[in-house]
């Protein structure tokens, strides 16, 4: 009990420790609660193909990923040239969901340029003009991916823009063990 | 001259009130109104959008942000409110998509008891502490010199 002196210091240590640690947490990082649920039910139009429609239940049977992405948005500039590298190497079904993007009720021209320019690695690309898919996905911040398993259950999210590490570190190693689950 | 200076600031007066004027009529483009079939509706959307929180801004309530998250989700408890969902049915709606953080007031469950027990318990452990080190004070008895140790402060305080 002598030392009793010592448990300011102890305690600030913690204190010290524990802010220091919240300085690199990213805010934005809320943790989804979605991670283990069936993914939200969606039945969109598609971009190229009007008259066509793309839903999640067409997805089932295979793993695949869902990328929330808009022409406005300047970190998906970034993060495309990744996530269209990952898409094409390792072949994965990717739905891309146009958020609110300018336009999209005539299908407008800014997503299709801004894809012609960068490159189109989805299998399909759904128009969701007024962000209500969004909504039922929980998106908040425009990039966003979605891994969903062959059950339909999300197994991962990303908030924010997908980096390579990322990529190598985290989606190459989770679908290669996804891919080997029983359907 | 004056002339010229008259019409000058009749000029600015002018401009002036344009600028008002467009503004004003800008302002009113993003004023959202909302109408409902009972007061009881009303009060629940308008406390509804104070207690949820707009999730790009973090520190605004989804009734204070102007952001786009806001404006739909707005919408969005303003439909399901219209069409009469209960308060609890759109913080369900909201939490099962957003989580708890949508939430101003966290939840009571066993993953927050830190959050809502961590400060009264540090105000108590810290209360206990004090506690204990006055009543160590007072009670120790000064502390005793014998004669030799007396007389060398006596000398020092010469």
């Amino acid at each position: 009990m002598k030392k009793t002196y010592l448990l300011p210091l102890i305690i600030f240590s913690v204190l010290a420790l524990l802010l220091y640690k919240g300085l690199y947490l990213d805010s934005r990082n809320v943790p989804s609660p979605f991670i283990g649920k069936p993914a939200p039910a969606f039945d969109l139009p598609r971009l190229y193909q009007k008259d066509q429609r793309i839903s999640a239940e067409k997805m089932k049977g295979q793993v695949w990923l869902l990328n929330v992405f808009a022409s406005w948005c300047v970190s998906c500039r970034a993060e495309h040239t990744v996530l269209t590298g990952f898409i094409r190497q390792y072949k994965v079904p990717a739905v891309g969901l146009n958020y609110k993007d300018y336009g999209t009720e005539d299908y407008g021209h800014d997503v299709i340029s801004w894809l012609g320019q960068l490159g189109n690695p989805y299998t399909y690309v759904a128009v969701d003009t007024e962000g209500r898919t969004g909504i039922n996905w929980g998106v908040y911040g425009v990039p966003e991916s979605f891994v969903i398993d062959k059950k339909g259950i999300i197994r991962y999210k990303f908030t924010g823009p997908v980096s390579q590490k990322a990529v190598v570190e985290i989606l190459v190693p989770l679908i290669t063990t996804l891919r080997k689950e029983p359907a | 001259m004056l002339s010229m200076q008259s019409l000058i600031s009749v000029l600015r007066w002018f401009t002036f009130s344009f600028f008002i004027t467009v503004m004003s009529l800008a302002q009113a483009g993003t004023i959202e109104s909302h109408s409902f079939d009972s007061p009881e509706k009303e009060a629940t959307y308008k406390r509804l959008i104070e207690e949820l929180r707009c999730l790009v801004c973090q520190n605004q309530n989804i009734a204070g942000s102007n952001a786009e998250l806001a404006q739909d989700l707005r919408r969005q408890t303003y439909e399901m409110v219209s069409k009469g969902s209960s308060r609890d049915e759109v913080v369900d709606f909201m939490v099962t998509r957003y989580g708890d953080f949508v939430l101003y007031q966290p939840p009571f469950k066993f993953k927050t008891l830190l959050l809502w027990f961590g400060p009264p318990l540090l105000l108590l452990i810290s209360l206990i502490f004090l506690v204990r080190q006055l009543r160590k004070k007072s009670t120790k008895p000064e502390l005793e010199l014998d004669k030799k140790q007396r007389e060398s402060v006596r000398d020092l305080l010469k």
